[in-house]
């Protein structure tokens, strides 16, 4: 372990993985986190957060209350971690569909993406100002975009550094190796997160690729690659910032291989019960990435049971009250079939906007 | 007034664009030092910088994906598909993407993106370099559809389509890009969208085309002419959005038209058209609405597009047996 805080190395193509927190709750010997007592109480908080709010929406998915849903379960470090390497007021954050409370931690309200499952459209708007694109479902298109974008914020003289989200299963798609290809070219100001949550549905890690690592892939299009523990929230915002910082200096971009597990389902559609080994699922519950940080604290005497409670309170009537203003949110009208996809729209779709209106205005 | 060709008339209008917004910038394979393969950006890597006429990696998804970010960013891409057979490689790119973010953001985000891509047969190019699929593009909405025909559209559309907040593609047909010589204006203006030109006006029938194919129905109308029968010949300019008035005025006026197209002829853009036209003025039409497309096959060695395209012997005949009927 080298002397100092975590470094991209100059020498190497791809890094080993990263860790300081352990599964146990100790910090790896040699360590030196940039993340304060302070701060990892904040991250845990939104880590928490997280994974009640996911708790609170599964179940009211169940109950015919939500839309599809998938879930941070499990990949909360990775989320919060990459999110708090970012300075909201100028950096984006290009997401997959995954990484909402990064998205949310970046200034998106929490009431408007939920009103975004909820199928509402004027209230899910992102606001003007919160620099997040929306959430992509077509897995991997939204890399080349960001490359774009962060290309186009260089040109434009802008500050501003690009985290955007993959999977390891969307790192098999053709635009993550055009997206990466052009970004090591135009050495555009962005970084690469890609969670490996070993499964994309039902396809495990195993059959998405032979390389050992994901990360190997960066050496390919002649930028950093590394690896972090991604249930380990001060490894994961370590490397974050390294990758920040590179980018924003000009360096170009980074490739970070966040190693996690996916705790619950794809989505609420899934039933990865007829796939998963449970004792592959039972171990990767060992490695928390919540209960490990609780256990740090804890033996720092910055955290005990009573705490815990009454942060769990807090958090859940913080979610709560988004949700009802998502809930309370107006439902969408027929009109909103044709708003905002044209800004000059062609007579024809006019004629049918007017068709469908017609004997629905009340 | 300068004569310029429709590469000369692109040219002019990409450089003079690009010294009067800043924010304008091309993107593409071969663009920069050696002009694009059809010479359309000769001479503007020289004027505005590798920065604004860049030379890309050859993936043409990453080239349209990169484009739509390059505008959230506020760049004003107009990026250059080499043939417009290669879209299929970034497909996705334009339809469920560009087609979709200004609808799936809620209005947040618009991509001002121009995809210029080259197409059409006739200069014996290799395979899939000629794929007239302008078609799959009308079913994926959100996306502007321009098809400029000589040299004066070809820059006032390409202004217009550039300055347009919503994504528009730009079809160009290469085997007209050097034929002829047309008044082109130094300065901007544009050519609106929606807007179907009357190239011709005749008594008897109605030829609608768009791109290379105007060309194609203005020699017919000629030979025609030979035989007494009158021609008048609509070009539509863009297809989506469709100048459906001009279209059905015009063809209302003969009773008779033809409709020809590039593409195959199964599900090609006059079987648009030519509903329209069942809808709209059904009682003013004298004969079935005819059209002349490529057949429905793929597009054949080059040794053998002559037979694939539509050609003059068969618009001439089609337009015969709709007079006959």
């Amino acid at each position: 372990m080298t002397a100092g805080p975590f470094a991209l190395s100059k020498n190497k193509d791809v890094q080993e993985r990263h860790s300081v927190l352990q599964a146990d709750g100790t910090i790896a010997t040699g360590a030196q986190p940039r993340m304060e007592e302070e701060f990892l109480l904040e991250a845990l908080r939104w880590m928490m957060k997280s994974r009640l709010y996911d708790t609170r929406v599964i179940s009211l998915q169940r109950q015919g209350q939500f839309g599809v849903f998938s879930p941070g379960m499990g990949q909360e470090a990775s989320i919060v971690g990459s999110a708090m390497a970012l300075d909201p007021t100028r950096d984006w954050i290009v997401p997959q569909y995954r990484e909402l409370m990064a998205t949310v931690h970046h200034g998106l309200p929490l009431e408007i993406i939920t009103a975004q499952y909820l199928g509402k459209i004027g209230p899910a708007r992102i606001p003007d100002g919160v620099r997040v694109l929306p959430t992509q479902v077509s897995i991997a298109a939204q890399l080349p975009q960001a490359t774009g974008l962060a290309w186009g914020l260089r040109l434009r003289g802008e500050d501003a550094v690009v985290m955007a989200y993959i999977g390891e299963g969307g790192s098999s798609e053709g635009d993550f190796h055009e997206a990466l290809n052009l970004a090591g070219v135009t050495k555009s100001p962005i970084v690469f997160f890609l969670q490996n949550n070993q499964w994309a549905i039902s396809t495990s890690r195993r059959v998405q690729s032979a390389t050992a690592s994901f990360a190997f892939r960066a050496a390919g299009y002649g930028f950093p690659g590394v690896q972090v523990d991604g249930n380990d929230v001060m490894a994961v915002y370590d490397v974050a910032v390294a990758a920040v910082e590179r980018a924003r200096k000009g360096e170009g971009p980074t490739l970070i291989e966040s190693v996690t597990y996916r705790m619950s389902f794809h989505n609420t559609t899934d039933n990865p019960s007829r796939y998963e080994d449970p004792k592959e699922h039972e171990e990767a519950r060992t490695r928390d990435p919540i209960e490990r940080v609780q256990k740090y604290l804890t033996g720092l005497g910055l955290w005990d049971k009573k705490r815990e409670a009454a942060l769990t309170e807090e958090l859940t009537q913080e979610n709560e009250a988004a949700l009802q203003l998502a809930f309370a949110a107006p439902a969408p009208v027929p009109a909103d079939v044709f708003a905002n996809v044209y800004d000059h729209p062609p007579q024809r779709v006019v004629q049918q906007e007017a068709e469908l209106l017609d004997g629905r205005r009340d | 007034m300068p004569q310029r060709t429709i590469v000369e008339a692109i040219n002019n209008a990409l450089a003079e664009e690009m010294e009067s917004d800043p924010l304008v910038m091309l993107l593409g394979l071969d663009v920069g030092r050696l002009g694009g393969v059809f010479r359309t950006t000769t001479g503007l890597v020289e004027r505005f910088g590798a920065e604004r006429v860049v030379d890309t990696p050859l993936a043409e998804a990453s080239i349209i994906g990169a484009s739509l970010g390059l505008a959230l960013a506020g760049m004003v891409p107009v990026a250059e598909i080499q043939f417009l057979g290669f879209t299929a490689q970034g497909f996705h790119q334009i339809g469920p993407q560009l087609g979709k973010f200004r609808q799936r953001s809620r209005g947040r985000y618009h991509c001002q993106v121009t995809i210029r891509a080259p197409f059409g047969g006739g200069i014996r190019s290799p395979e899939f370099h000629s794929d007239a699929v302008e078609a799959q593009f009308v079913q994926t909405p959100g996306i502007k559809i321009v098809m400029p025909s000589n040299p004066y559209d070809a820059k006032g559309l390409l202004l217009e389509a550039i300055r347009d907040p919503d994504p528009v593609l730009f079809c160009e047909p290469d085997r007209l890009y050097r034929s002829g010589r047309a008044e082109v204006p130094d300065g901007a203006y544009t050519v609106p969208f929606g807007k179907a030109a009357v190239v011709r006006e005749g008594e008897h029938i109605t030829l609608v085309a768009w791109s290379a194919a105007v060309e194609l129905c203005l020699r017919a109308a000629d030979k025609l002419a030979e035989e007494g029968v009158s021609a008048t010949v609509v070009d539509l300019r863009t297809l989506v959005p469709l100048d459906i008035e001009t279209l059905c005025n015009q063809v209302a006026k003969t009773g008779r038209c033809v409709i020809v197209h590039e593409a195959p002829l199964s599900a090609g853009f006059g079987a648009e058209v030519s509903a329209t036209l069942m809808e709209q003025i059904f009682y003013d039409l004298d004969a079935p609405v005819a059209r002349v497309g490529a057949f429905d096959v793929p597009f054949p060695a080059a040794s053998l597009e002559d037979y694939y395209l539509p050609s003059l012997d068969r618009v001439v005949a089609a337009v015969r047996k709709t007079l006959q009927s």
